[in-house]
């Protein structure tokens, strides 16, 4: 068989079998491997791994800070909020306040006006009145006076020498009346 | 020796890549000798260290790309201990995450093509596993005194089961390391072999390659899952086994 | 076809522990299937158990690679 003598002519020139189970290397494996242990604690023990817990810390306490910060603002923004909206209604109750004010006195203001008027017009009213009766007064004396001449006159015409003054006069204002 | 070799001239070597080799000329290994091994641990260390301490330095608030990768496996893995082992574990936190930096960065880097995958080999994934098994049992001694022991004793079993259970416990204790290394070097060393098995394949059929190729891809993208999942797993169980030694009640 | 016999009993025994992975397929579609039932009956509750998943997922997983790692054996170091 050819190749079991060329398998054996492998064998020489690669090392036999698994190199795991070479146990010529194994001091050497073992030795370098704990070097290497021993190097990659101290440097991760000594500088890798407390910095980053540090930086870890600093961020935690970093965020921390900015949302105790946030929650600050957030309560000073309530509390703008709040007087704003308290000044606001302070606000409204004075203007209502005024407007109330202005309009009692603008109110006031009417009435008396309004009175002022109505007296006013009360006593143009009287005086007018007043006028009409004399007016009246004298237009019905005058009817009276027109009409005592005229009867005079008929009667002077009609009947001369009878009646005078007087009687014709008392019967005129009788007539008139009746 | 067995050869993964046939008659149709194939010529796949999956294991060759896991092979130790001396970095400065050939020779035999011993225990001080730089090679491929110390390289890609260093390459681990320098890129742990770029990523970590250098893309850290800013020290912004609000953070950098790379110091926000670096603030993100931080949380990760802090939550990670916090969830399962309580407060008391955050102690061991700086070990967990070294644990999880080293594997999680050596899996990576051994998916670059040409590279070595430390965590490949069962000596160094053996190491971290013993070291994570001692040093959770001593834990749990010094802490906890004998009542350690009531892990073992499975108090709410009915009485005449307890032994049993006891002896159940106690082998799964043990199998621990062995599990928790093996998984690791396993899942990395079986991903690393099915790709290689599949670019011989590609190497031998011509044009018909490209259905090899396709599958490469396909198991690439799972083993860059894989490298971190099992980073993950690692840690994970390691938190386990801490928090079984911090509060060993059964 | 001419051959050694612990070669072919080497190769044997690898394909029969690569049995064992299919175990393995087993046990993490049963944790991964039921997780995921679970948490589409309980959404809410499913985040917080994702680790437990994964350490199921592990458990089941470790076997399937001890026999990927029998088979390795077989191959390679026997």
């Amino acid at each position: 068989m050819a190749e079991t003598t060329h398998g054996a002519d492998h064998a020489v020139e690669s090392a036999p079998g698994m190199p795991q189970l070479d146990f010529s290397t194994f001091p050497n494996q073992i030795f370098w491997l704990l070097v290497t242990l021993v190097v990659l604690y101290f440097i991760l023990n000594r500088v890798a791994l407390p910095r980053i817990a540090s930086v870890l810390a600093d961020r935690q306490g970093a965020i921390q800070r900015d949302l105790d910060s946030a929650e600050q603002m957030k309560r000073q923004a309530l509390e703008a909020e709040e007087a704003y909206n308290k000044a606001l209604a302070d606000a409204r109750a004075q203007a209502q306040d005024i407007v109330g004010e202005a309009k009692a006195e603008i109110q006031k203001d009417l009435d008396k006006a309004i009175v002022k008027a109505d007296a006013e017009i009360a006593a143009k009213a009287a005086e007018s009145e007043k006028a009409i009766k004399e007016i009246r007064d004298s237009s019905a004396k005058s009817i009276q006076e027109v009409a005592n001449a005229t009867a005079a006159d008929i009667v002077k015409a009609m009947m001369p020498g009878s009646g005078d003054a007087k009687t014709i006069k008392a019967a005129v204002a009788a007539r008139l009346k009746g | 020796m067995a050869e993964a070799e046939s008659s149709t001239g194939f010529n796949i070597h999956p294991m060759d890549q896991f092979q130790i080799k001396p970095l400065f000329g050939a020779g035999e290994i011993h225990w001080y000798t730089p090679t491929n091994v110390t390289l890609w641990m260093l390459i681990a260390v320098v890129v742990a260290t770029v990523l970590l301490v250098l893309g850290t330095r800013g020290r912004a608030v609000i953070p950098s790309r790379s110091q926000s990768i670096a603030e993100m496996m931080y949380g990760f893995v802090y939550k990670m201990v916090e969830d399962v082992t309580g407060k008391e574990g955050l102690k061991y936190f700086p070990y967990i995450f070294t644990l999880f930096i080293f594997i999680l960065l050596a899996n990576f880097l051994g998916l670059i093509p040409g590279s070595f995958t430390t965590t490949s080999h069962i000596a160094v994934t053996a190491v971290l596993a013993l070291g994570v098994f001692l040093g959770v049992t001593i834990l749990g001694f010094v802490k906890n005194g004998t009542k350690f022991l009531g892990l073992f004793w499975v108090s709410s079993a009915p009485l005449a089961l307890r032994p049993v259970l006891a002896v159940i416990e106690i082998i799964s204790y043990f199998v621990r390391p062995v599990s928790h290394s093996i998984r690791l070097a396993g899942n990395v060393m079986a991903g690393h072999a099915v790709i290689k098995v599949f670019a011989g394949f590609a190497g031998a059929l011509g044009v018909f390659s490209i259905f090899p190729i396709i599958s490469i891809t396909a198991v690439y993208g799972l083993e860059v899952l894989v490298a971190a999942i099992q980073a993950y797993v690692f840690t994970i169980l390691t938190c386990v086994y801490l928090n079984d030694a911090l509060h060993p009640s059964h | 076809m001419e051959g050694n016999i612990a070669e072919m009993g080497q190769f044997i025994g690898a394909g029969l522990a690569c049995i064992g992975m299919g175990g393995a397929g087993i046990g993490v579609g049963t944790v991964a299937g039921n997780f995921l039932s679970g948490a589409l009956r309980n959404p809410a509750a499913a985040g917080a158990q994702t680790a437990t998943l994964f350490i199921g997922i592990a458990f089941a997983e470790a076997l399937g690679i001890f026999s990927f790692l029998v088979a390795l054996l077989l191959m390679f170091a026997v």
